[in-house]
This record gives C-alpha cells, sequence and structure tokens, in this order.
C-alpha cells in the first residue's frame, strides 16, 4: 500500500519491454488494459488516502529528500493522476479493435510498448516531487508520443510527428535551462525544497530568466496559443486511440506543471504579481481562444476540428491560472477534468466513426447518424458538454470560468467566453448537421453500428459527462481543495 | 566584471542561439536535427560550468583538499545526453520515413507535394 506511489509508475514501465516482447495479437493489449485497471485502483486508492489523511511522500529507495527523489503526492497530483489512469483506463480496451484496424499486424506489440511508456511518463510528471525527474519522465512521454503519433496511416502523420519532436524538444529544453539555472541558484532540485529557498532570491536575475525559460518551455509544451502550431497536425493524423488519449491527458499533464511550477515553486505573488505574467497569459490565451474557435469552425476534416477547439479549451485553462484567485485556480483545474472527458469522447466516438468509414472528414459522415445513430449521438453529447450545455460536465467549467471572471470584475472576459462558446456551438454543429440531417450516400448503405467494444468506453465516458455536470461534488469539490492547498488558504 | 574569465558561458550562448537559429531557419530536415542537437549541446555545457567552482579538485575524498567541484550537474547531464541521444535518433528516423513517403527531405517540397494532395 506505501509502495503504490512508486508502483502506479513502475508497473507500466516494466510492462512496456514485456509488451514488446510478447507476439504481435491480443496478448500485449490484454495485457495493457490489465495494466491500465490496475493503475486507476491505485490512482483511486491514493487520492482517497489524499483526502483522507493529507499529502504523501514517498522517498524513492529510501533516500530522504532533499537529497533523494521524492515522490510527493497531494490533492492536486492525485487528482491528475485519477484523470491519466482513468483516461487510459477507458482508452485501452478502445485501442484493441481500432489499433487492429488501423496499425499494421507487425507493430502491435510495439503499439502498446509505446503506449505503455506514454502512460509512463505521463503518471511520472504527475507524481515526482524533483524538477529533473520531471524532465526525465516529460521525456519518456514526449519522445514515445511522438513515435506514436507517426504510426498513423496518412504519410502527413510522419511529418505531424517531425514537427511536434522539434517543437516538443525545444519546449523540453527550455524547460532543462530553467531548471539549470533555478539549481545553480538554490543548488536543490526538490520542488518542495525549491519553493522554501526560492523567496529569499526573489531579487536574482538568474531566478528571473529561469522562470521565463520554464514558463515558455511549458507553454510549448502545453500549446498555448501562439506556441499551439504542432497539435492541430499531430491530433489529426495520429492513429485514433492515440489521438483520444493523448488530446485527453498530454496537454492536461503540461496544464499541471504549468500550475505546479508557478504555484508551488515560485509562489502565486511572484509569478502573477512580481512577473508580468498575468496580462501575458491573458492576453494570449483570450486571442488564442478566439483565433482557434474560428479555425476550428472553418476545418473540413472532424479531427482537426477538434484539435483546433483543444487549443481553445488550453485557452481557457490558462484564463483561469492567469486569475491566480482560489476560484480561477479551481475553474482551470475543474476544466482539466471535464476537459479530459469531452475531448476522450469526442475523440474516441470519432475514432468509431473511423473504424467503421476509414475516413474522419465531415464531407464523408453525410448522414451517418442513420447507420451508426449510437456514435452519432455520443459525439452530440460530447459536443453539447464542449459548448457548455447546462447539464452536462462543460457548464460547471464555464460556469467556475465567468463567476472567477466576473469576481476579478472582468466582465468582458465573460463576454468573450459567452462569444467563444457560441463558435463552439458552430463548430459542433457542423459536424452533427452533416451526420444527423443530410442523406446518406448509396456506397454507405451497407455501414453499421460500431461494434459494442468499442461503444462501450465512448459511452462510459458520455455518461461521465452527463454525471459531473449534474453532481459536481467530486469534480469541483477535489479541484477548490486542490486550489486552496495551492494558494495556501486551506486549514 | 570579468567578460572573458566567463568565456564557457559565451560558447554557451553562442551554441545556444547557433542551433536554435539552424532548427528555424533550415528548411532541411536533417539540418534542422544537427541544430537541435548543436542546442542541447549548449545546455549541457552550461550545467557542466555551473557545477564547476574555480580551483577546485574533483569530488573524490583526499587528505588536504577541502574545494570540491559539485558532481550532480554531470549526473543530470549524462541523463540528459541519453534524451539527446534518444530524440537525435528518433528524429532522424522519422527523417528516413518521410524520405520513403514522399522522396525528399525538404521542407518546402514536401508542404508542396501536400498541398497537392
Amino acid at each position: 500500500m506505501e509502495h503504490f506511489p512508486a508502483l502506479m509508475i513502475v508497473l507500466p514501465l516494466l510492462a512496456a519491454p514485456v509488451a514488446a516482447a510478447l507476439p504481435n495479437g491480443r496478448l500485449p493489449w490484454l495485457l495493457t488494459t490489465a495494466v491500465s485497471w490496475g493503475v486507476l485502483a491505485m490512482a483511486c486508492f491514493l487520492l482517497a488516502t489524499v483526502l483522507g489523511t493529507g499529502p504523501i511522500s514517498y522517498e524513492m529507495g529510501g533516500w530522504a529528500p532533499p537529497w533523494g527523489i521524492e515522490f510527493r503526492i497531494d490533492t492536486l497530483n492525485a487528482f491528475v493522476l485519477l484523470i491519466v489512469a482513468g483516461i487510459g483506463a477507458v482508452v485501452t480496451p478502445f485501442a484493441g479493435p481500432s489499433a487492429r484496424a488501423e496499425i499494421p499486424q507487425r507493430l502491435q506489440s510495439l503499439f502498446y510498448c509505446l503506449f505503455l511508456l506514454t502512460y509512463t511518463g505521463l503518471l511520472g510528471i504527475t507524481a515526482t516531487g524533483d524538477i529533473f525527474n520531471m524532465f526525465v519522465f516529460l521525456e519518456i512521454s514526449s519522445l514515445s508520443s511522438y513515435a506514436l503519433i507517426a504510426l498513423g496511416r496518412d504519410r502527413r502523420a510522419l511529418t505531424a510527428a517531425y514537427q511536434y519532436l522539434i517543437m516538443g524538444t525545444i519546449g523540453a529544453t527550455f524547460f532543462l535551462i530553467g531548471v539549470g539555472l533555478l539549481y545553480s541558484v538554490t543548488g536543490t532540485l526538490n520542488i518542495a525544497d525549491l519553493a522554501e529557498r526560492l523567496p529569499a532570491l526573489e531579487e536574482a536575475r538568474v531566478v528571473h530568466t529561469a522562470f521565463a525559460f520554464l514558463v515558455a518551455g511549458i507553454a510549448l509544451k502545453l500549446a498555448l496559443f501562439p506556441l499551439h502550431l504542432w497539435l492541430p497536425n499531430a491530433y489529426t493524423y495520429a492513429p485514433s486511440a492515440v489521438s483520444a488519449f493523448i488530446a485527453a491527458t498530454a496537454t492536461k499533464v503540461a496544464v499541471y506543471v504549468m500550475i505546479r511550477v508557478l504555484f508551488t515553486v515560485f509562489g502565486v505573488e511572484f509569478s502573477l504579481g512580481e512577473m508580468p505574467l498575468q496580462p501575458i497569459l491573458v492576453v494570449l490565451s483570450v486571442i488564442g481562444v478566439v483565433v482557434t474557435s474560428l479555425m476550428a469552425i472553418n476545418q473540413l476534416d472532424a479531427k482537426r476540428l477538434l484539435a483546433y477547439s483543444s487549443v481553445a479549451q488550453l485557452g481557457y485553462m490558462a484564463i483561469g491560472i492567469a486569475f491566480g484567485t482560489t476560484l480561477g485556480l479551481t475553474a482551470a483545474i475543474t476544466h482539466v477534468f471535464n476537459h479530459a472527458l469531452m475531448k476522450g469522447a469526442l475523440f474516441l466516438a470519432l475514432g468509431a466513426v473511423a473504424y467503421r468509414i476509414g475516413s474522419t472528414r465531415i464531407h464523408d459522415m453525410a448522414g451517418l447518424a442513420k447507420v451508426m445513430p449510437w456514435t452519432i449521438l455520443a459525439f452530440a453529447i460530447g459536443g453539447l458538454s464542449l459548448v457548455g450545455v447546462p447539464l452536462t460536465a462543460g457548464f460547471i467549467s464555464k460556469w467556475y470560468l465567468i463567476s472567477a471572471a466576473l469576481e476579478q470584475g472582468w466582465w468582458w472576459l465573460a463576454v468573450i467566453m459567452l462569444i467563444t462558446s457560441l463558435f463552439a456551438v458552430m463548430y459542433v454543429w457542423k459536424v452533427i448537421e452533416v451526420a444527423w440531417f443530410r442523406d446518406l450516400p448509396e456506397s454507405r448503405a451497407d455501414v453499421r453500428e460500431a461494434p459494442l467494444s468499442l461503444l462501450v468506453p465512448v459511452w462510459v465516458l458520455v455518461a461521465a459527462n452527463v454525471w459531473f455536470g449534474i453532481d459536481t461534488r467530486f469534480s469541483a469539490g477535489v479541484a477548490a481543495r486542490a486550489a486552496e492547498a495551492l494558494l495556501g488558504v486551506a486549514p | 566584471m570579468d567578460v572573458l574569465g566567463h568565456y564557457n558561458y559565451w560558447i554557451v550562448i553562442f551554441l545556444m542561439m547557433a542551433g536554435l537559429y539552424t532548427v528555424i531557419s533550415r528548411g532541411n530536415l536533417v539540418k534542422k536535427i544537427a541544430g537541435l542537437n548543436i542546442f542541447q549541446t549548449s545546455v549541457f555545457i552550461m550545467f557542466i560550468s555551473f557545477g564547476y567552482i574555480s580551483g577546485s579538485a574533483p569530488p573524490i575524498l583526499e587528505d588536504g583538499v577541502t574545494l570540491y567541484s559539485n558532481p550532480l550537474p554531470h549526473v543530470l547531464i549524462l541523463t540528459a545526453i541519453v534524451v539527446g541521444v534518444a530524440t537525435t535518433a528518433l528524429g532522424l528516423a522519422l527523417v528516413v520515413r518521410i524520405r520513403e513517403a514522399y522522396g525528399t527531405i525538404e521542407e518546402e517540397e514536401i508542404h508542396s507535394q501536400d498541398r497537392d494532395f
């Protein structure tokens, strides 16, 4: 039990080479599914423990922090771990049939090996309490996700992966420069220790430079507008299961790293008060939300449309972070959770479409609701959640964000959020209109509903969207506790 | 302030800028990877420079030595070098695949092929 923080990283890490060694077929998939469910169970246990008895500190190899590597689980990262593990546990069953259809037979076991490594990296970034360790896990997850994206069927997947590799490596190296500069003035890499020593050094220019490098590096990974250029292609051309997994987790973990660095390492007064980050984040995010929402409306491919909408949604999270208030941070963390649910559901629904018709171009989806009603209905409910219609998870996020904006007296920001929600109606409607109201072409008359093995994961996430739209005690409640702990107002 | 005394940091800045400029300005995919490598290497030199204290001895316990270099940055950089090698290998592997799929490794030509597609 007390080894769970390490075990949930070690388990997928050890399973990865095993999956690669297994023969191509069902075995690697079954192993991955078993591992992801095991990790989910551990994540649930950790969150329950943290909520009950407070933060857990795990000493890697028995070396006491700050010398050894510490895994530190508090409310925030236990929550993010649960998101990553939960999405992983839903996507892996889906990946079985979906990857069999999209990935060459001879690469099946390597696919699951990469999948497990990405999973390891994302969990590791979230669990670790050591900032250099964070960089290492960041690179584990990034390198394996570049390779996963390159497995897409279209040859443009290769250029997308290449572009992501260049941008991602620049981002990670910026992060490394920031870590190096911090180490040079503080002599420590432990996050809790850094947080203790930095306030005395706030005047030092090295610390300011380190802050700039860290934020720029994370912003690249987070796909903050205008550093999002790698994201649309990567999400569009990756295999369906990979798009769903990465869209729902990778950028969310980057948001977590941003929150951790801004609020735990540097502290809110320094990050948003002394450094001019608040205006930068707000201006860039607002422009980003408007521009990428408009670009989403103009897309011809449904996956690409969702990718642009992801950049817009990440803008909402960045706005929540930029407020620097408990309500703003609660909004950002709640949206991390809710957005993982809605984008997971939407990308999985498109994965089911791609499984049956081999395309996600909006034009090719004409009339599909007549033959695949459950898949399109799932897409529609996910879309409503993305728009922020009441009784869906998206509404809760928007509600908190707008309350946080009004609390600051920034009513113009609330107006912009409402306008961009209307843009979201337009791009979601664009897909629904074609799939629901256009006539089904003759050539698609024999298309059948997606198999149950694909529909069940999709509907689990859709149900979660509705559930957390009605009962917010868990999602927003835990997010509020995490925000209070980060800003130091908690008891 | 002694400007030339910190010559290693000038090298770091020069390599960093040269690498980043190569990544941004070159259209050849292999040259981009080379630029990325130079960029990463500059960070390695930066870390190692942090660890050295003028006149210090290697961190091995010895009689009569009181000033030691900090070995931790070296260890960190060993990890970062491994990451760098993996990135380069993966990047070049992708370039090989791109060349197989497009018949070119020039960014411009790849874009124009995708537009026609």
